[in-house]
């Protein structure tokens, strides 16, 4: 797509980013009362709900699996997240979103301890500006560690993509509108395996890598801050 | 054990090598290195390596007392809540009465509350547990309260020296359920004295000496009121 905007002014973006700077983030643990698990994540204007519930018996019955659990992540966008009123209820849109990210957390968590189970996550976004589903699993993340089920590593993801011509992280909403390319992903971060990989535009071979090694630093980055949001609960509450 | 700190730690956090510890609960092993797997306080003895969680369900293990809300009566059984991932099964053999098929509405109904013990739990988690045992029955009356079921080896001490002080101070009847359940029965200073204590408890579980800093605390307390 062409640019309409100029997208980049004298080396910096629209929001005075660098190439490579994340927009500002704020992880909270723990904030809902009757969810296992919880977790309310800002990410430049987008607003994440992450909510945890179970490990419980799956119903209907049919979904169970005898050997391990099933994770059911619903992603779902409030009516009011975004500037036009968004139709409520699944969307072939929130359908996918909420596949992928069911499979990524399926990669992560160890199921065998609770055959015969689903845990249930519900991600609500409250506001939009983009990159809500990187968002969205990030705080997942956070509500299922906060909910005490056990995984092999905490998942975080990030964006990166290409505007103007340059490749460059965490695209916002101007950005992810006119740009030429996004590239969403989701790792985990101890071992650096892609748990979650979509492109939307076009990217040469040699662009692609540059903004996945781009995506993976910002998911480390994020990665400290989602440990950090953690400590600080728990930690909290042991001096308390 | 370490006495100054206890470490909180994070799925996925390097704990240490196979070559000088073995894993422990909480605790999973990739390429020769342990890792935690739960949210939980690191605690390591000479062999292990623990993780002992600090959020989580009930993990129901057989010859555990537990405390069960009935969810739904059923010709020959009960379907019971025990705050497990999974509702538990008391079938009629297992309950002191003698109940005819189809009748056992009569006997225990939806939200009934009984003091139970896990008597099986199989590879894919089927629940069943039993009143046949001591001092096991349908509760009648009382309070009940739920804690962290991480926090229940706290609440009742080292051989019971925990809730043996809070029964002795406060001159109450209390049944400490595994899952995380607590019954408590008394005059209602008495009770609202036991519930005070064992939120306290919950709040510090991570504290040393707790035992006897509830013991002063409950001293001071009886002292005042007589």
């Amino acid at each position: 797509m062409k640019s309409e905007i100029k997208l980049i002014k004298n080396g910096k973006r629209l929001d005075n980013r660098k190439n490579d700077e994340l927009r500002p983030i704020k992880i909270e643990a723990g904030v809902l009362h009757r969810a296992e698990g919880s977790c309310y994540l800002e990410w430049g204007s987008n607003k994440v709900l992450a909510a945890v519930y179970g490990p419980r018996e799956a119903v209907p019955r049919h979904t169970q699996n005898p050997l391990r659990a099933i994770v059911n992540a619903r992603y779902n966008m409030a009516a009011f997240s975004v500037d036009d009123r968004k139709r409520p209820g699944p969307d072939r849109r929130s359908r996918e979103i909420s596949k992928v990210i069911s499979e990524a957390l399926e990669n992560i968590i160890l199921l065998e301890k609770f055959p015969r189970a689903s845990i249930d996550v519900s991600i609500e976004i409250l506001d939009a500006e983009a990159g809500t589903r990187c968002a969205g699993l990030t705080a997942a993340a956070v509500a299922l560690v906060d909910a005490g089920i056990p995984m092999k590593d905490i998942p975080v993801a990030c964006a990166a993509g290409k505007i103007d011509g340059e490749v460059v992280l965490d695209l916002g909403k101007e950005e992810d509108n006119f740009g030429d390319a996004d590239l969403p992903i989701a790792i985990a971060p101890r071992t650096g395996e892609i748990l979650l990989l979509q492109m939307d535009g076009h990217l040469t071979q040699k662009e692609f890598d540059k903004a996945l090694d781009l995506a993976i630093k910002g998911c480390k980055t994020i990665a400290e801050l989602q440990k950090k949001a953690i400590l600080e609960k728990y930690q909290k509450n042991m001096e308390g | 054990m370490n006495k100054e700190t206890r470490e909180i730690v994070i799925p996925s956090q390097l704990l240490g090598d196979i070559k000088n510890k073995k894993a422990g609960h909480g605790t999973f092993i990739e390429n020769g290195k342990i890792y935690a797997e739960i949210l939980g306080v690191l605690s390591a003895d000479s062999e292990h390596i623990n993780v002992i969680p600090l959020r989580g369900r009930y993990d129901p293990i057989q010859g555990d007392f537990v405390i069960g809300i009935v969810i739904e009566a059923m010709s020959s059984s009960w379907l019971v809540d025990i705050n497990a991932a999974y509702p538990a099964l008391l079938h009629v053999n297992e309950v002191q009465w003698d109940v005819e098929f189809g009748e056992t509405e009569r006997y225990l109904n939806a939200g009934d509350t009984v003091m139970a013990k896990v008597l099986q739990v199989d590879q894919e988690k089927k629940l069943q547990i039993t009143l046949k045992d001591r001092n096991l029955y349908k509760v009648k009356g009382g309070n009940l309260i739920s804690v962290e079921p991480s926090k229940v080896p706290r609440i009742i001490g080292k051989k019971a020296s925990m809730i043996s002080i809070i029964k002795k101070y406060t001159r109450s009847r209390i049944f400490v359920g595994q899952n995380g359940r607590i019954w408590i029965e008394g005059e209602g200073q008495d009770v609202q004295k036991a519930i005070e204590i064992i939120e306290l408890i919950q709040k510090e579980a991570l504290s040393y000496g707790l035992t006897n800093k509830i013991e002063d605390l409950l001293k001071k307390d009886s002292k005042e009121v007589h």
